[in-house]
């Protein structure tokens, strides 16, 4: 077999197995940071320092009943929680994590990190992205159940409310960019300004990275956005029926999003793999390092701020962040039109 | 090869689950249907090197006009249809509206048909045809959709925008405040 396309196949791999790490990861990183912030250690028994709390977590989920109700739409039910975490792993696969790499050597040109390089690889996960919200709509009415109804009623409704706030905002780095590419996008933001400001996105789209920001916590449903799975108002949302494996399915499907809202938002707005310090072949560590920062405010800001009322969340996303997103659009094209002139 | 067997693969996809939708009795699985249908179009998109379209597809159609439809259909919550009642009753199966279909039908597989039949070119491979990268390159593809064609792009444009007033208009309640 030819070497070369072992090697690609091999990264598709290690990114998938990066993708369920980080699931794992991040629920172990949730439960730690929520720890500290309420002044407590957290997960400490399973492992050292709680490490394989996860591996724990998920075998006792695996070992659990698995219920369905009686009422439940049979095929749907099944259905939903396969088609959520399929999308999260399949909006991933335009985003690249680092630069070209040679193996040390091994190939005679070079191979890029990242599952496949797309032409419209932007609008590629915004667009898997935005069927994630399948999964959760017919998890809600497959339950026959008025709680679940009510949570995949609400995420279908801010789902496509902050969805467009969502792609204004990177309509505008692509209007910077000139190019749907994520690698290239993250090309376009290599060197600096005076030898000491990184020339990255953020600094000339300070209002579309907080737009980014907030759309995306909506996207994903996380707090303080989180009324699909409102706990004091819904049970527990549109999983309220759900247990076991089918259960385990849709946190998993949430921190994936998590990751790829992250992955993206670094490589649109905070130059991707390009950083000082390391040479560009390992430019993947700024990258994760990159990654991480943002999951970890995503993490900070659930503990630390207090959920909105659905009519705020509502009110917010169509009168103030997507008039602003538009300003911000068209004050970009306007700069970009005036500087290229 | 492997491309003609994706080519069939995904046409005959589009092909039942379009014919599995007007079957469903529950309302719920004809809009999933729908949506895999768009799912195998927006491939074959892929396959003619016009991977714009095919995500625009799947963005506006599979993501934002589906997700609608399916809102709707919740809300609703549409009992099954009760089929024996709808046979006598529904307006829509009486003989000359069936027939009338029928003409319809008739008339939009000859059209087919006649434009396959005189398209020249089909037979090359999509990168050689005149105007593929019109398609294929999203700079090309708007410059076309704003020079070329901006009379049917604003007029459909307003058209929107006036169907959206109306609907305002119609959900607005007599004596609502703002």
């Amino acid at each position: 077999m030819d070497l070369r396309l072992l090697v690609q196949l091999g990264i598709i791999g290690l990114t998938f197995f990066m993708l369920i790490n980080a699931s794992a990861l991040l629920v172990y990183a949730e439960r730690k940071v929520m720890g500290f912030m309420q002044q407590r250690y957290g997960p400490y028994l399973v492992g050292p320092h709680g490490l394989l709390q996860p591996l724990a977590d998920i075998l006792k989920l695996l070992m659990k009943e698995e219920l369905r109700p009686k009422g439940a739409d049979r095929w749907l039910f099944t259905l939903a929680p396969i088609l959520s975490v399929t999308a999260a792993f399949a909006a991933f696969s335009t985003v690249p994590w680092g630069a070209e790499t040679t193996l040390f050597g091994l190939l005679d040109e070079p191979v890029k990190l990242g599952a496949a390089d797309v032409n419209v690889g932007v609008l590629v996960v915004f667009a898997i992205t935005s069927m994630g919200v399948y999964g959760i709509v017919l998890a809600g009415w497959s339950s026959n159940s008025k709680y679940s109804l009510l949570g995949g009623l609400r995420s279908a409704a801010q789902m496509i409310s902050y969805e467009l706030s969502y792609a204004t905002a990177i309509a505008a780095v692509i209007l910077l960019a000139g190019s749907m590419s994520i690698r290239e996008i993250v090309d376009g933001q290599a060197g600096s300004w005076f030898s000491i400001v990184p020339r990255w996105y953020v600094f000339l789209q300070p209002l579309g990275f907080i737009i980014y920001m907030i759309a995306g916590v909506a996207e994903t449903n996380r707090a303080p956005f989180d009324f699909p799975e409102a706990e004091q108002e819904l049970v527990a949302g549109y999983n309220t029926e759900y247990s076991s494996v089918r259960f385990a399915l849709f946190p998993q499907a949430e921190y994936i999003n998590m990751t790829t809202m992250a992955a993206v938002a670094t490589g649109l707005y905070l130059g991707g793999w390009h950083g000082p310090f390391l040479p560009v072949e390992y430019g993947w560590i700024w990258f994760l390092l990159k990654v991480s920062a943002i999951l970890f405010l995503y993490i900070w800001v659930r503990w630390t701020v207090p959920r909105y009322r659905y009519d705020q969340l509502m009110q917010f996303g169509w009168k103030w962040l997507f008039p602003a997103a538009v300003v911000n659009l068209i004050l970009t094209a306007a700069a970009v039109l005036y500087l290229n002139a | 090869m492997p491309e003609t067997l994706v080519f069939y693969l995904l046409s005959g996809l589009a092909i039942v689950t379009s014919g599995l939708v007007i079957g469903q009795r529950n309302p719920m699985y004809s809009v999933l249907l729908l949506v895999a249908s768009f799912g195998a179009l927006a491939g074959l998109y892929i396959q003619l090197d016009a991977p714009f379209v095919a995500v625009a597809q799947i963005i506006i159609y599979a993501g934002a006009v589906m997700v609608l439809f399916l809102f709707v259909v919740m809300l609703l919550n549409a009992p099954q249809e009760d089929a024996a009642e709808w046979d006598r009753t529904h307006p829509l199966r009486q003989p000359a509206f069936a027939r009338f279909s029928a003409l319809l039908a008739l008339l939009l597989v000859v059209q087919l048909v006649w434009a396959l039949l005189t398209a020249a070119g089909t037979d090359a491979p999509v990168a050689a045809r005149a105007g593929s990268e019109t398609v294929s390159s999203v700079r090309a593809l708007g410059r076309t959709l704003f020079t070329d064609y901006v009379f049917a792009f604003e007029a459909t444009s307003i058209l929107i925008l006036v169907a959206m007033v109306g609907a305002v208009v119609l959900a607005r309640r007599e004596g609502d405040q703002a």
